[in-house]
């Protein structure tokens, strides 16, 4: 296994602070591990949100974890370009998030208008579901309650 | 300490900054007062956004300044008249329906400012609208739903709207105003002309407006200055609360 790989595994393990049912990899926090000549990693990470408070926990994790791997000299940047969007949340991210209690995002692009495609309910699956609030327990979720089974969940909003 | 910013566009990014920033701090003041625990997770989460936005644009202005600055030494070692935020983002929170007006006619303005960023010729600015438009995008919807059940809802939620409206509306006249900022950066390609965002906003708000049964109130005075550092009284009073515990303990971190 070569340096990069070893840290992209290792890094990419690490939970979200707000979600640690799912990994930054998982996320598509972790954007890229570079390792040069000399043996200085750099890492690339992206906030999800413009005020992610989780971006400085993530970025001091992410520090440590590849000090632990024995690379002292490592630098983590925050990029931005081109923007985080939900499509970067891998296949096996979601169907953690689902297992977690939270709807994941709509494999739909944002587009600025309402979204056709129901949002299944976590808990029992129906697609008869609305939403209470635009805004959750993280900037990244949306309060949504099920008809069917009458629970209300966390949906994580397509962005 | 003076900080003298150089540059059309370090001034243009600075200005979206500071409104960001302004607009934030006036939604945080609500945490814990507003009418419901979700718009009280509602506007705490727009502040968020908003504070995220700002310290993006503080950041990129620091490099186009060539000052180097701290996102802290912009928000908490400039005084009144170095803040160059609108002044609708810096009116007083006042009642829910005054928030929330304030609210709807601001995030219109911002999601077309964003919409029109996503295209600039810099492309650190470029990357913070794209975020930002889908942000921005809800902080809208939030404001239209509200501004339609409270507008169309009771004889008294009818007349705070309207009582609300009469006081904001004069201060949206400096959202399009342009002068030579704003025409530099136009040239450049870094930013829009404000008046090129003016149709589409009167477009937005007055639909809105109309389906939540408020008039579009006749303008009289057009209070203007904010970009120049020329503020309101409540501002300093603000700015005040919000410096005092990094002036009085310089560099403290927690």
């Amino acid at each position: 296994m070569t340096a990069i790989d070893e840290i992209r595994r290792a890094a990419g393990a690490i939970p979200d602070p707000e979600m640690p049912a799912l990994t930054i990899a998982d996320l598509g926090i972790l954007r890229d591990v570079r390792v040069d000549a000399s043996g200085h990693v750099d890492v690339d990470i992206t906030p999800t949100y413009s005020g992610c408070p989780a971006l400085d926990t993530i970025r001091e994790d992410v520090e440590r974890c590849v000090r632990d791997h024995g690379y002292e000299d490592v630098t983590v940047s925050i990029v931005l370009s081109p923007a985080w969007t939900t499509e970067w949340m891998s296949e096996s991210g979601r169907v953690k998030l689902r297992e977690y209690g939270i709807a994941p995002p709509r494999d739909q692009p944002f587009d600025l208008k309402p979204l056709a495609i129901a949002v299944e309910c976590p808990l029992c699956n129906s697609p008869r579901t609305r939403e209470l609030a635009h805004f959750g327990s993280t900037q990244c979720q949306a309060v949504r309650r099920c008809d069917a089974c009458g629970e209300t969940f966390p949906h994580f909003k397509e962005h | 300490m003076t900080l003298v910013v150089a540059g059309a566009a370090a001034v243009y990014t600075l200005r979206i900054a500071d409104d960001c920033l302004v607009l934030s701090h006036r939604l945080a003041q609500w945490s814990s007062w507003a009418p419901t625990l979700e718009d009280d997770v509602a506007l705490t989460n727009i502040a968020l956004d908003l504070l995220g936005q700002a310290r993006a644009m503080y950041a990129r202005t620091a490099e186009l300044d060539g000052t180097g600055r701290s996102e802290d030494d912009y928000v908490f070692m400039r005084d009144e008249r170095e803040y160059v935020n609108c002044l609708l983002v810096e009116h007083e929170n006042g009642d829910f329906a005054t928030t929330i007006l304030r609210q709807l006619l601001c995030s219109t303005h911002q999601l077309e400012q964003w919409q029109a960023l996503t295209a600039s010729t810099d492309d650190q600015i470029a990357a913070v609208a794209s975020k930002a438009v889908k942000e921005t995008a809800y902080h809208r919807d939030h404001a239209t739903d509200w501004t339609l059940r409270l507008g169309d809802g009771t004889d008294e939620s009818h007349r705070r709207m309207e009582s609300a409206l009469a006081a904001l509306w004069p201060f949206t006249a400096e959202l399009f105003e342009s002068d030579s900022i704003t025409h530099d950066v136009a040239v450049l390609g870094v930013g829009p002309d404000p008046e090129a965002l003016r149709s589409e906003w009167d477009s937005y708000v007055g639909r809105v407006l109309g389906n939540a049964t408020l008039a579009v109130p006749e303008s009289t005075w057009r209070p203007t200055g904010g970009r120049r550092g020329l503020h309101t009284e409540p501002f300093g009073y603000m700015l005040a609360e919000m410096q005092h515990l990094h002036r009085s303990f310089p560099g403290v971190t927690w």
